[in-house]
């Protein structure tokens, strides 16, 4: 369970965060959506500690996530991240890129952690790029190799920042189908995302961010059928 | 027709101040190399506390070089140092390749994307794990090309040590143009060596490079 409670953050003078709660239960699928600058990759990067936080504080699974003590490196390997850029190592290979953090992190033998990444990469359909280079790969397979890159990791959660905006329409369905399976195995995720019918879709629940506060929130039908708040349905209104 | 006073001799012992430029040159790349990897992980990592010493080492890359062989030999004798020349040698140019490696290394390190390593921190890699498996392949790649430039001109740079009593391969040419006259014959051939070194080390570069470029 990831539990967001009062968290605020600014870079320097700007308030960025200004007092967000929200809380997201095991296989859950949130999705968070909102205007440019409203602080969604900002929350997203807190969870995992990437980020600082101001006031507030962040649990994930009880573990207090900006406590002086915890260790980052270790709660983050129940924590997987895919950016909007896909962020491939481009000196390793697929395989490689895959391997590295079971290898280093976890502590897995080459034969393992091989075994590992070829089943995940399998799973994103890119059981066939295995000894290629990132660079020779288009866009969704690198966002698809991110995702099996993290999910490598065997992580209890999993946090999407718009891993589709960077990417040719064309390429977007290939991805959005990854997700959509991953949701349906399960996987407690948090979702940044402008594609609003997707969210719909796979959401439990849908929080609409607006100025760096939680402006509504609720099941996909409340918030994206029916908004109750006027900045909502403005917001809705100029995506679609 | 062509005729000559130039002996086996004479080439030979342009040959053995060859050889001189070379182990100066791999002996101060090395020097320079090590320095040069510490300071510049340490200037791109550390920026406001290691400002002192980019301060110190802008210093190494603005005074001429002859300026500090012969300031170096000066401190050495008057601090009764018993080193030798070529030590000396060793020193000033390593240390003057390790200020110049400081800042190949230091914008290598700053080329890879802050998102990139966010990337691998969010898999958990531990902060020196991430500089080991990705900052420093990758920095390695963006910096080497300017390495290699280094050192082909500290090759060129080893010329100065002439002046503290090293005979290298300038300083054998020169003294063979001395005794036999004939400045462009000698010349020649002294450049000559230097293209070929040279040529060998930019090679080996090439190929390593087009290696790597096959990646992207
Ligand atoms: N490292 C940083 N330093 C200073 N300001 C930052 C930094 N990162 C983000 N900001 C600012 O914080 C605000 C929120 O940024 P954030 O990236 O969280 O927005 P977002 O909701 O993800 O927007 P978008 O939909 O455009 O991705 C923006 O005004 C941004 O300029
Ligand atoms: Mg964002």
């Amino acid at each position: 369970m990831i539990e967001i409670d009062n968290v605020h953050k600014s870079f320097g003078e700007l308030d960025v965060i200004k007092g967000v709660s929200l809380t997201v239960n095991k296989g859950e699928v949130v999705s968070i959506i909102g205007g440019s600058g409203s602080g969604k990759s900002t929350l997203l990067m807190c969870i995992n500690g990437l980020e600082s936080i101001k006031r507030g504080s962040i649990r994930v699974d009880g573990t207090e996530v900006h406590a002086p003590g915890t260790d980052l490196n270790k709660l983050r390997q129940k924590i997987g991240i895919v950016f909007q850029q896909w962020n491939a190592f481009p000196h390793l290979t697929v395989l490689e890129n895959v391997m590295l953090a079971p290898r280093k992190v976890l502590g897995k033998s080459r034969e393992e952690a091989e075994a590992l990444a070829v089943k995940q990469l399998t799973h994103v359909g890119l059981g066939d790029k295995l000894k290629v280079f990132p660079g020779k790969l288009s866009g969704g397979q690198q966002q698809r190799m991110a995702i099996a890159r993290a999910l490598a990791m065997s992580p209890d959660y999993m946090l999407f920042d718009e891993a589709t905006s960077a990417l040719d329409p064309q390429l977007v369905g290939e991805v959005l189908d990854t997700m959509r399976l991953l949701a349906e195995e399960g996987m407690t995720m948090v979702l940044v995302t402008h594609e609003i019918r997707f969210a719909r879709d796979v959401s439990d629940r849908v929080a609409f961010f607006r100025n760096g506060l939680v402006h509504e929130i609720g099941t996909p039908d409340q918030v994206i059928g029916n908004p109750q708040r006027p900045e909502t349905a403005d917001f809705l209104k100029s995506v679609n | 027709m062509f005729s000559t006073s130039l002996t086996w001799n004479d080439l030979q012992f342009l040959l053995q101040g060859a050889w001189v430029t070379i182990l100066l040159t791999l002996a101060s790349i090395a020097i320079g190399t090590l320095m040069g990897v510490v300071c510049g992980l340490l200037r791109a990592l550390l920026p406001r506390a290691t400002l002192p010493l980019a301060w110190l080492l802008d210093v190494f890359r603005s005074v001429p070089l002859l300026i500090q062989f012969v300031l170096f030999n000066a401190f050495k004798s008057i601090a009764g140092l018993n080193i030798s020349a070529f030590s000396v040698a060793c020193v000033v140019l390593g240390i003057y390749a390790a200020a110049f490696c400081t800042e190949i290394v230091r914008s290598g390190v700053l080329s890879v994307p802050l998102n990139l390593r966010r990337a691998s921190r969010s898999l958990g890699l531990s902060y020196t794990q991430d500089l080991r498996y990705i900052v420093l392949p990758m920095a390695t790649r963006v910096a080497f090309p300017g390495w290699l430039n280094l050192v082909l001109s500290v090759m060129k740079d080893t010329a100065l040590v002439m002046w503290i009593g090293i005979v290298e391969l300038l300083r054998a040419s020169q003294t063979i143009v001395t005794r036999i006259q004939e400045p462009l014959l000698v010349l020649c051939i002294a450049g000559l060596i230097y293209y070929v070194m040279s040529l060998v080390v930019a090679r080996l570069g090439a190929r390593l490079e087009s290696r790597w470029q096959e990646n992207d």
